[in-house]
C-alpha cells in the first residue's frame, strides 16, 4: 500500500516540479528586478514566454540533421527524469532507487552532451564555440560536484539521495554538527552556479557574442524547440536547488509519505525554493561575470573546498 | 565436448583460416567473402563457449606440442573465460567489419594479411589459455610479432615503418620484463607450470621484485605512463580493424597477464603495490584524457583515449589490491568487478569507434579532423553507430561505459576508514581525478563526433562520401548492440563477474545483493546505492515521445528551413566552424604543464604574419631521448674497442685470460 502510494506520489511530485519550475525562474528574475530597482515582468513571465514560443513556427537551420531536432526533447526528458529522482517533499519515493547522486550527474551530463552535439550540428561559429565552452565548464565542474557528493555521502555511507536525507533527518541540525557539510555546501553552491549557467560563470540574460556560453549553444533554436530547452533549464535549476536542500537542509521533508504530512512538507519545500531563488538573485546581483579562463580558478576553488570538507570529516568527525 | 576443447577447435580453425588465406592469395574475394566471415563466426562461438564456461569448474588440457618434454599446458578458468568472452565478442564484430573493409583496401597482399590477422587472434587466445610460463611467453611473442607485421601492413610509408619499430622495441622491453618476472617467481626447480608457481612462497622483497617486473612488462603492453609512447604511433599506422583489435583486445591481454601474475600466482599483496598501481593508473588516465582532447588526427585521438581507459582500469585494479591487502573483501571484489567490466566495455566501444574511423577513412581518404565534417548527412549509418560508441565512451547513461564507471566510483566512494590515514585521504582525491578524466572524455567525444560528423563539410570532396557496405554495417551493429545491451542490463555481466572475483580474489560482492535482477544494479546493498538503466531509458524515451506528440497535438509542428541565423552575421561558411585545434586550445591553456609547447608568434609589425605551434609529449624529452643518447654514447665507447686489427683482439683475449687467472687462482 505504501509503495503504491509512493509511486503515485512520485509521479505527482515530478509533474508538480516540472510545472512549477518556470515559476521558480520567474521568481528569480523578479527578485533580481527588485534588487535592481526595476518593476520586473512578474513571476509568471516565463509561462508567457513558453506559450509564445510554442505558438510560433520553428525556423530550423537548413544544414542540420535529425540530431538538432531531437536534442531538445532528449534534454527535456533527462531533466524530467532528474527532477523526479530528487526528494523535494518526501523520501517515500520508490523509484528514487533507480538513480543515486552519481547517476544524477550522469543524466545531467547526457543532456549536456546531446545539446553540445546539437550545437555543433548547426555548423556555425557560435554553435561550436558554445559547445566547446560548455564542455569546458562541465569537465571542470564535474569533479568538484562529485567531491561534494562524496563528502555528503561519507556521513550517511550511501550515495542514494533519499538515504542521505533520511540519515540527516535522524540527526538534529546537521549543518552545525558537521563542519564538513558547511564546506561542501559552499562548494556545491559554486558548482551549481556554474552548472546552471548563472553569473559569475555565464550570464543567462546576455547575448553579447563573446561572453555567452549556454546561449551560444542554443542560438539557432526557435519556437517549440527553444521552449523545451528553456523549460528544461528551469527544471534543471529546480533539480539542483532540490539536491542542495536534500544534502544540506533537509528539515521539513516528510519521511513517512502519507497524505497528512504532505501538505506541510510541500509548503516547507516551496518556502525553501523561494528563499534559495532569492538568494540566487542576490548572488547574481552582487557579482560580476568572470572571464572564461578564470572559470578554472573558480571551480578549482570549489573542488578544494569540497576536499577540505572531506579532510575535516576524516580529522574531526570520525 | 568440454568448453576448452571447443575453444581449442576455434584456435585451430583460425590458424587454418590463416593458412587458407595464404593458399588462395590470388583470390581476394574468397578471402574477404568467405574467410573473414568464418573467422567472425569463430569469434562468436568463442564468446558463447567462454560465457557458458564462466560458471564451470576449470578445465585443464596438456597438448604434446612444442619442445619434447615441455608440453603446452592449457587451462580454462573463470578469469580466462571472461577475457576469452571479451576477445570473442570483439572479434566477431571486427572480423565482420574487416570482411567489408579489406575488400576496399588497395595495394595490400591480402593473403598475407589474412594469415597475420588470424595468427594474431590465435596468439591472443593462447595467452589467455596458457597454464605454464613457457607457453605464455611463446603466445605472447606470437601476438607481439604478428601484430607488428599487421601494424606495418602499409610498410611503404616511412612513418609507418618507424611506428612499427617503436612498437616492436617496447613490446620486447615488456616481454623481457615479463620473462624475468616469471624467472624470479619460479624459485628454482625448473618447473614453470602455473600450478607450481602458485605454490612458490617468496619473501616480501622477491615478491615485490616480481610485482615491479610484471608491472613494467605488462605496463609496456597496456600503455601505462611512461611506457605509452608506442600506442599513439602504432594505432594510427595499422589498418582500422587491426587498430580495433589492438586497442580493444590486445591491451586487455596485458591486464589479463597482470591479473594472472599478481592476483593469482603471487598471493597476498603488499599494501604499496595497490598504491603504485592506483597512482600509475590515475596518472595514465589523466594524461591520456588530456592528450586525447588535444589531438587533431582521429585515430591518434582514439589511441590516447585508449591510454586513458587503460589508466582507469589500472586504477580500479590498484584499488582492488589495496582493499584486498586490508582484508576489505567486498569492496575489493567491487573494484575488481568494475575494472573487468570496464575492460569489456572498452573492448566493445573502442573497437566500434576504430571501425567507424575506418569507414570514414575509406569514404573520404582523410584522417585529419580538420578536413572532415558534416558526414552525418552522407554516412547516416556509420554516424549513428559512431554516436552510440561516442556516448558509451563518454560514460553517459544508459550505455555501458556509464555502468562500469558508476561501479568504479561506487568502489571509490564507499571507501570505509582504511587503517592508513594517508590512504584515507589519497583515495578521495583519486576519486576526483577519475571524475575529471570521465568528464574530459565527454569533452573528447564531443570533439570527435562533432568535428567528424556534424556541422558543414570542411572539404568539397566529402559530399561524395558513401555509407559503409552492408557487411561493415553488420559488424558495427553487433558492437553497438553489445554496448547498448550491456548498458541496459549490466547485471547480465556483473553476476558472472562475481564468480570471477570469487575465483581470483576469494571475495564476492555477494549473489544475494545482486537480487535487483536485470532491472536494478545494486552492487552492495539497496540502501547504499543502486542504479537502473532500463528505468532511465524508459523515462527519457517516454517523456520524449509524450512531449513530442503533446506539442504537435495541442500546438502544431510547423517548421521551415532557412540558413542559420548565427547572430545575424554573414552566412556561415565551413571555415567558420571550430576546428580540432580550436577544440584543443582550452586544453592547451589549462593543462599547459602536461605538454611541451613551442609557439612562434608573429610580431605586430610582420608583413606576412605567421603563427606556428607544436605541442609534444614530455615523456620523449624527459625519458626516451636521454636513454637513446646514453645508449649511443655507450655504444660509441664500445666501438672504440673495435679497431678491426687481429693483433688487438688477441691482446684483449690475453688480458682477459690473465685477469681470470688472477681471480680464479
Amino acid at each position: 500500500m505504501n509503495t503504491l502510494l509512493g509511486i503515485v506520489y512520485q509521479l505527482f511530485e515530478s509533474l508538480l516540479a516540472v510545472l512549477i519550475a518556470p515559476l521558480l525562474l520567474g521568481w528569480v528574475d523578479q527578485c533580481r528586478a527588485w534588487l535592481q530597482n526595476r518593476t520586473g515582468a512578474g513571476v509568471l513571465q516565463p509561462y508567457r514566454v513558453l506559450r509564445k514560443l510554442l505558438h510560433k513556427d520553428a525556423v530550423i537551420a537548413g544544414n542540420t540533421s535529425w540530431l538538432f531536432r531531437a536534442a531538445p526533447y532528449v534534454k527535456f526528458g533527462c531533466m524530467w527524469l532528474a527532477v523526479g529522482m530528487v526528494p523535494l517533499t518526501t523520501t517515500n519515493l520508490p523509484y528514487s532507487a533507480a538513480a543515486d547522486v552519481i547517476a544524477l550527474v550522469g543524466v545531467f551530463a547526457l543532456a549536456r552532451m546531446v545539446l553540445a552535439l546539437a550545437a555543433m550540428d548547426t555548423g556555425t561559429a557560435f554553435g561550436s564555440l558554445g559547445a566547446r565552452r560548455e564542455m569546458l565548464i562541465a569537465f571542470l565542474a564535474e569533479p568538484a560536484l562529485l567531491m561534494v557528493f562524496f563528502t555528503a555521502s561519507l556521513i550517511s555511507q550511501t550515495t542514494s539521495l533519499t538515504g542521505i536525507v533520511e540519515t540527516l533527518l535522524d540527526k538534529d541540525f546537521a549543518l552545525l554538527l558537521y563542519p564538513s557539510l558547511t564546506f561542501a555546501c559552499v562548494a556545491f553552491i559554486m558548482v551549481s552556479l556554474a552548472e546552471n549557467a548563472r553569473i559569475p560563470i555565464d550570464n543567462p540574460a546576455t547575448h553579447l557574442e563573446l561572453t555567452m556560453i549556454h546561449e551560444a549553444m542554443v542560438l539557432e533554436y526557435s519556437a517549440r524547440h527553444l521552449a523545451l530547452i528553456e523549460w528544461a533549464r528551469a527544471i534543471k535549476l529546480l533539480a539542483y536547488i532540490g539536491i542542495g536542500i536534500a544534502l544540506f537542509m533537509p528539515y521539513g521533508i516528510a519521511e513517512t509519505g502519507d497524505w497528512e504530512s504532505l501538505p506541510l512538507a510541500l509548503l516547507i519545500a516551496l518556502a525553501k525554493l523561494g528563499v534559495a531563488g532569492s538568494a540566487l538573485a542576490l548572488v547574481e546581483s552582487v557579482t560580476a561575470k568572470l572571464r572564461i579562463f578564470r572559470a578554472p580558478e573558480f571551480l578549482g576553488t570549489a573542488f578544494l573546498l569540497a576536499v577540505i570538507g572531506m579532510l575535516i570529516h576524516f580529522l574531526l568527525e570520525t | 565436448m568440454l568448453p576448452l576443447d571447443l575453444v581449442n577447435v576455434v584456435v585451430a580453425a583460425w590458424l587454418a583460416i590463416g593458412a587458407a588465406g595464404l593458399l588462395v592469395y590470388k583470390s581476394p574475394t574468397t578471402i574477404t567473402h568467405v574467410l573473414f566471415p568464418l573467422g567472425a563466426l569463430g569469434g562468436l562461438i568463442m564468446a558463447g563457449t567462454a560465457a557458458w564456461s564462466l560458471q564451470q569448474t576449470p578445465d585443464v588440457v596438456i597438448l604434446p606440442l612444442g619442445i619434447p618434454d615441455l608440453p603446452f599446458h592449457l587451462r580454462l578458468d573463470a578469469l580466462s573465460a571472461f577475457f576469452l568472452m571479451l576477445l570473442g565478442a570483439a572479434v566477431a564484430g571486427v572480423s565482420l567489419f574487416g570482411a567489408g573493409y579489406f575488400r576496399r583496401l588497395e595495394g595490400v597482399a591480402l593473403g598475407l594479411l589474412c594469415l597475420q590477422y588470424h595468427v594474431f587472434l590465435a596468439g591472443m587466445t593462447l595467452v589467455m589459455l596458457a597454464d605454464d610460463a613457457y607457453l605464455f611467453m611463446v603466445a605472447w611473442e606470437t601476438m607481439a610479432l604478428s601484430s607488428y607485421f599487421l601494424v606495418t601492413t602499409d610498410h611503404a610509408v616511412p612513418e609507418i615503418r618507424k611506428a612499427g619499430f617503436l612498437y616492436l622495441l617496447l613490446a620486447h622491453i615488456g616481454a623481457v620484463a615479463v620473462l624475468m618476472s616469471f624467472g624470479v617467481l619460479h624459485g628454482g626447480d625448473g618447473d614453470y607450470t602455473f600450478a607450481t608457481l602458485r605454490q612458490t612462497a617468496l619473501d616480501p622483497f622477491w615478491s615485490s621484485v616480481v610485482f615491479v617486473l610484471a608491472l613494467v612488462g605488462f605496463g609496456a603492453k597496456a600503455g601505462w605512463v611512461p611506457l605509452h609512447v608506442w600506442l599513439p604511433e602504432a594505432h594510427p599506422a595499422a589498418p582500422s580493424p587491426v587498430s580495433a583489435l589492438m586497442s580493444g583486445v590486445m591491451l586487455k591481454t596485458a591486464v589479463y597477464g597482470l591479473l594472472r601474475v599478481v592476483f593469482d600466482l603471487l598471493g597476498q599483496p603488499l599494501w604499496w603495490w595497490g598504491v603504485v598501481l592506483l597512482s600509475v593508473g590515475l596518472l595514465t588516465a589523466l594524461f591520456g584524457a588530456v592528450f586525447a582532447a588535444a589531438q587533431t588526427d582521429m585515430k591518434r585521438l582514439l589511441a590516447y583515449s585508449s591510454i586513458e581507459n587503460m589508466g582507469v582500469i589500472a586504477a580500479g585494479l590498484g584499488l582492488a589490491l589495496v582493499f584486498s591487502h586490508y582484508g576489505i573483501t567486498t569492496l575489493a571484489a567491487l573494484a575488481f568487478i568494475a575494472a573487468l567490466f570496464h575492460c569489456l566495455n572498452h573492448a566493445l566501444f573502442k573497437s566500434l569507434l576504430f571501425c567507424v574511423t575506418g569507414s570514414v577513412l575509406h569514404a573520404t581518404g582523410e584522417r585529419n579532423l580538420g578536413k572532415l565534417g558534416g558526414l552525418i548527412k552522407f554516412m547516416p549509418w556509420v554516424a549513428g553507430f559512431g554516436l552510440i560508441g561516442a556516448l558509451a565512451l563518454a560514460g553517459l547513461p544508459p550505455l555501458n561505459g556509464f555502468a562500469s564507471e558508476w561501479l568504479l566510483l561506487q568502489a571509490f566512494l564507499l571507501t570505509p576508514g582504511l587503517p592508513q590515514s594517508y590512504l584515507n585521504m589519497f583515495i578521495p582525491v583519486a576519486t576526483g581525478v577519475i571524475a575529471l578524466t570521465v568528464a574530459l572524455s565527454a569533452y573528447v567525444m564531443v570533439k570527435f563526433f562533432g568535428v567528424i560528423f556534424l556541422g558543414q563539410a570542411r572539404e568539397a570532396k566529402l559530399r561524395q562520401a558513401r555509407d559503409a557496405a552492408l557487411i561493415e554495417r553488420a559488424g558495427l551493429a553487433w558492437l553497438a548492440l553489445a554496448c547498448v545491451l550491456l548498458g541496459l542490463a549490466p547485471a547480465l555481466i556483473v553476476a558472472p563477474l562475481d564468480t570471477v572475483a570469487a575465483a581470483v580474489l576469494q571475495a564476492q560482492i555477494g549473489a544475494e545483493d545482486l537480487s535487483g535482477g536485470l532491472l536494478f544494479l545494486t552492487p552492495l546493498a539497496p540502501e547504499r546505492a543502486s542504479y537502473s538503466a532500463p528505468f532511465f531509458f524508459l523515462v527519457i524515451v517516454g517523456v520524449l515521445i509524450t512531449s513530442y506528440f503533446f506539442i504537435r497535438h495541442i500546438y502544431h509542428g510547423r517548421s521551415r528551413l532557412d540558413t542559420p541565423w548565427d547572430c545575424g552575421f554573414a552566412p556561415p561558411t565551413p571555415r567558420m566552424q571550430d576546428t580540432a585545434e580550436g577544440f584543443g586550445q582550452p586544453i592547451h591553456q589549462i593543462f599547459e604543464p602536461f605538454f611541451r609547447i613551442r609557439r612562434e608568434l608573429p610580431s605586430p609589425f610582420d608583413a606576412a604574419p605567421r603563427y606556428h605551434k607544436t605541442s609534444e609529449d614530455r615523456a620523449w624529452y624527459a625519458l626516451y631521448l636521454p636513454i637513446a643518447r646514453a645508449t649511443e654514447q655507450v655504444t660509441g665507447l664500445v666501438a672504440r674497442l673495435h679497431h678491426g686489427r687481429i693483433a688487438l683482439y688477441l691482446l684483449y683475449s690475453f688480458v682477459t685470460l690473465l685477469v681470470l687467472l688472477v681471480f680464479a687462482r
